[in-house]
């Protein structure tokens, strides 16, 4: 498909039928009426990965490449679980790790079961660097 | 003790140590104790190695000896084909460019991808505080300006919370940001600001700062949209302090973006001095560091500008304009800049005022990164920059300057309006969800109350079992909605839908994004395309007239009003019997009052509020007093005070005559002088009292007696007469000007006092 431009941009106003909640369900379909009838849930007001891909594409079109880096890496973490974020966040941060190979394991994890290899290799680097800078002895 | 001066002090250092000024404290500029804005030969020069397409070093230091940022930067920020580019290139000519208009922004954003922390520092550091100002203008990425207000209180309550928040977000405010006294409060803290931002209009980005994770569970459950608690700092050793890294802090950018959460880092100079770890480098450089950081790890945009450093900034000499250097720096790097303003950085209303002013007219993604839009000491993050008691001199700031500063003036039945629903709608959700029952008394002090030391509601404590039950349940935003439509809000439920839904295409995740009208405004589809006068951001018309909208504004329709409202009240006390033409008189006891056209006919009273009445009165009982005889004449060809004078001592039997115009400024003159060379003036007729008046007569009638009295002074203390009084006085003196006729004949006046009290008639 041909990629996303600046006027793509806002995605609401020039590709309606494009942004959908993580159910499918299109915004168009998010009423007040629905939410009062039930119908929808959370998930509907969620951000899937693809439309975080896609405004990673619009980002890059506008000359940001590490935003649109920021976006990809996102889109990798949309469906991890809320509790492995916050772990993966913790273990990130000086002295949690006390050695490389925990940072290994949780890169492998993430590529393996979760599909997340941008964010694996994010993970890899900060372990090479952690490591040159003496990050994992103990803090507390 | 403080009337006794000592004996070799000169007594102004003792008045101006009472000044507000001197609470501020200064320190000396000292680079080695990291005290310094610009200047440490600590900081390396600029410059970067690059070898077979790696960067091998860079400002001095060699890939092998990186640090944690160092390493950060060279990997994530710097673009080495670009860097080759403009690390050769001269700072001075950069410099240039930055302030070149014909320079384009884009092309300087290139450039910036190079640009290694010691070169964007050495650029800037180049220009002056204008210079800065103006290409911040430029370098901003965000066409039009927004600001962003902090909505908290003392007590963490969410009648007040949410009434403070519709009132925010009627001000205009784009973001607003809400903390707790009490930690566990978060939760209560952010259902009630969106409840309360819900009320009048839609979309307005939503903040709780509060423990990350905490923040980001609030976040998905819908509340919030927008996060700027991600500290980033220019030392490693901060850095870690900090109990962070570039990594775990550029995972969580990406944590939030993957929840649809608009993210930026904050940043500002001051903080590694704060920490104790500032490597004797200068402000600036450590800033520039944590801006190319920042830029690397791919957040939209920065809260950078000082924040908690900015009062510690604002002691060393250069600080305020470093504050303006760092800005500088966040947007050339194309980032949002959400640009301080925020921490009040002075008691000196005056520093206060200078620092906004370059924000002001160069505008701002958000101007204040936290206007504190409650009382000072409401402000859960510290007193702001400014307050809400400031709130109306920022307005009129705009104002004066035809600067959008993002905010429009409101209405007072408006803002009150707003508050009784805001609390009626919160009240609503927390009955419907079971959460609490607010009394209407709670309710009632609540839409009154400027602050929480008037209010009658919930404490910190009763808030907090709230709280605890809205986590607990695992309450989202659809279940508030689902409330607030049940009771009827339907405005607001619709409202709070429409932003959450917002969330879903990720378009405010895009730089310098901000929701007007329902729409998402970003750097992308309001893309700063500034080129010199009549370029970039312009206020329309319709934005120009909403910013004149203050309140209490005079024109002429209302000063005819108020003088309307005197009218039939003198005309019990006075008459004005006109007796033919005035003639010269021959009486040598005489001193004649020239008095002028609109006098006692349209206008009723001096700018001090005395009855034209009383003013004739006592000035004619000064000149009885000395056993003389007062005249009275108006004049219909002139309006002007000495005219008035020199007309009427020409008419005067003795040569002395008063000249006393409607606004109360009067004149002594004699029939031999120039107009303007008279004999006393009262020219502050807004502090002259009546016993002057009275003084005056009888001066009148001294010289008339060949006397040479004591001039009347009138004491002033320093009072901005022009600023309290002009725009009446003009209004007022075209009246009198707009009666005269050019060559008009004076008229005699019989005067008729018709005692003190106005006749009353039912």
């Amino acid at each position: 498909m041909k990629k996303l431009t600046v006027a793509d941009y806002p995605l609401t106003e020039t590709h309606p039928d494009r942004v959908r909640g993580k159910r499918g369900v299109a915004l168009d379909d998010i009423t007040l009426a629905a939410v009062l009838a039930g119908d929808v849930t959370m998930a509907d007001l969620q951000i899937t990965a693809q439309a975080l891909r896609d405004q990673a594409e619009i980002a890059a079109d506008a000359g940001r490449r590490t935003l649109a880096l920021n976006f990809a890496r996102a889109a990798e973490l949309v469906d991890v679980p809320q509790d492995l974020i916050m772990s993966t966040y913790e273990v990130l941060r000086p002295g949690r790790a006390r050695g490389k190979q925990e940072l290994l394991d949780r890169a492998a994890l993430l590529r393996d079961t979760y599909a997340a290899p941008t964010i694996a290799e994010f993970i890899l680097e900060a372990a090479e660097i952690y490591e040159k800078r003496g990050l994992f002895g103990f803090r507390y | 003790m403080a009337d006794t001066p000592l004996p070799n002090r000169w007594r102004r250092f003792a008045e101006w140590d009472e000044r507000p000024l001197r609470l501020d404290k200064f320190a000396r500029e000292d680079p080695a104790r990291g005290f310094s804005a610009f200047r440490s030969p600590s900081d390396p020069k600029p410059g970067l190695g690059i070898k077979s397409g790696r960067i091998a070093s860079m400002d001095g230091v060699l890939a092998h000896d990186f640090d944690l940022i160092d390493a950060f930067i060279a990997r994530h920020h710097l673009d080495p084909v670009i860097a080759a580019e403009v690390m050769a290139m001269d700072s001075g000519d950069l410099a240039r460019m930055l302030v070149d208009m014909n320079v384009p922004r884009t092309d300087l954003v290139r450039l910036a991808r190079g640009c290694t922390p010691a070169k964007l520092a050495d650029v800037v550091s180049r220009l002056n505080a204008l210079e800065i100002a103006f290409a911040y203008q430029k370098m901003r990425a965000r066409k039009t300006p927004g600001n962003q207000g902090h909505v908290t209180n003392a007590k963490d309550d969410p009648l007040q919370l949410a009434a403070d928040a519709a009132v925010a977000v009627a001000y205009g405010f784009d973001e607003i940001e809400t903390t707790m006294r009490v930690s566990r409060n978060a939760w209560s803290n952010a259902v009630a600001c969106a409840v309360g931002a819900a009320v009048g209009r839609c979309g307005v980005l939503f903040q709780c700062s509060s423990e990350e994770a905490e923040e980001l569970r609030i976040g998905m459950a819908g509340f919030t949209s927008y996060a700027e608690t991600v500290s980033v700092y220019g030392t490693e050793k901060s850095f870690t302090d900090g109990d962070d890294t570039p990594w775990s802090k550029a995972f969580l950018a990406a944590a939030y973006a993957s929840r649809g959460i608009k993210m930026r880092c904050t940043s500002g100079a001051g903080s590694e001095l704060l920490m104790g770890f500032h490597e004797a480098k200068t402000l600036l450089y450590l800033e520039a560091r944590c801006l190319c950081l920042q830029r690397g790890m791919g957040v939209q945009g920065t809260q950078n500008g000082g924040i908690d450093g900015a009062p510690l900034t604002a002691t060393v000499p250069g600080g305020v304009r470093e504050l303006m250097a760092e800005n500088l720096i966040a947007v050339w790097l194309d980032l949002e800049c959400a640009s301080g303003n925020d921490a009040r950085s002075s008691e000196s209303e005056i520093r206060v005022g200078a620092k906004i002013l370059p924000y002001l007219i160069a505008g701002s993604d958000l101007i204040c990164s936290g206007f504190g839009t409650i009382p000072a000491y409401d402000n859960s993050f510290n007193p702001s920059l400014f307050n809400a008691e400031e709130m109306e001199d920022y307005l009129v700031l705009q104002r004066d300057f035809e600067a959008d500063g993002g905010l429009s003036p409101l209405a007072e039945h408006r803002a009150l309006d707003l508050r009784r629903h805001a609390v009626a709608a919160i009240s609503a959700v927390l009955e419907d969800l079971k959460l609490a029952q607010p009394t209407a008394d709670m309710q009632a002090s609540v839409v009154v109350a400027s602050g929480s030391n008037q209010t009658r509601s919930f404490t910190p404590g009763a808030v907090t079992p709230i709280s605890e039950a809205i986590k607990a349940r695992g309450i989202s935003v659809l279940d508030v909605i689902k409330a607030l439509a049940k009771r009827g809000f339907t405005a607001e439920a619709e409202n709070l839908l429409a932003v959450v839904k917002l969330r879903v295409s990720g378009d405010y995740l895009q730089t310098s994004a901000i929701v007007r009208g329902g729409r998402v405004v970003s750097a992308i589809n309001d893309r700063n395309d500034y080129a010199g006068p009549g370029s970039g951001y312009r206020m329309t018309e319709e934005r120009r007239l909403e910013v004149n909208a203050i309140r209490d504004v005079l024109d002429q329709t209302e000063v005819l009003r108020l003088e309307a409202q005197f009218e039939k009240a003198e005309a019990g006390r006075i008459a004005y019997q006109a007796a033919g033409v005035a003639q010269p008189g021959r009486a040598r006891d005489e001193v004649v009052i020239g008095i002028s056209p609109a006098f006692g006919v349209r206008l009723f009273q001096t700018t001090a509020g005395h009855k034209l009445s009383d003013v004739l009165r006592v000035m004619v009982a000064g000149i009885t007093a000395r056993g003389l005889r007062a005249r009275v004449v108006r004049l219909h060809h002139t309006a002007d005070t000495s005219f008035l004078g020199l007309s009427a001592a020409r008419l005067s039997g003795s040569g002395i005559g008063i000249g006393l115009q409607a606004k109360g400024t009067a004149v002594i003159h004699a029939a031999d002088r120039l107009p303007h060379n008279n004999l006393e003036l009262f020219s502050n007729a807004p502090i002259t009292r009546l016993e002057h008046y009275a003084g005056l007569g009888r001066n009148a009638a001294a010289y008339a007696l060949g006397e040479l009295p004591e001039p009347v002074v009138v004491p002033t203390h320093g009072e901005a007469m022009g600023a309290r009084h002009h725009a009446r006085v003009a209004l007022i003196y075209a009246i009198e000007t707009g009666m005269t006729v050019e060559g008009a004949e004076p008229q005699e006046i019989e005067l008729r006092f018709l005692g003190e009290k106005p006749q009353e008639r039912s």
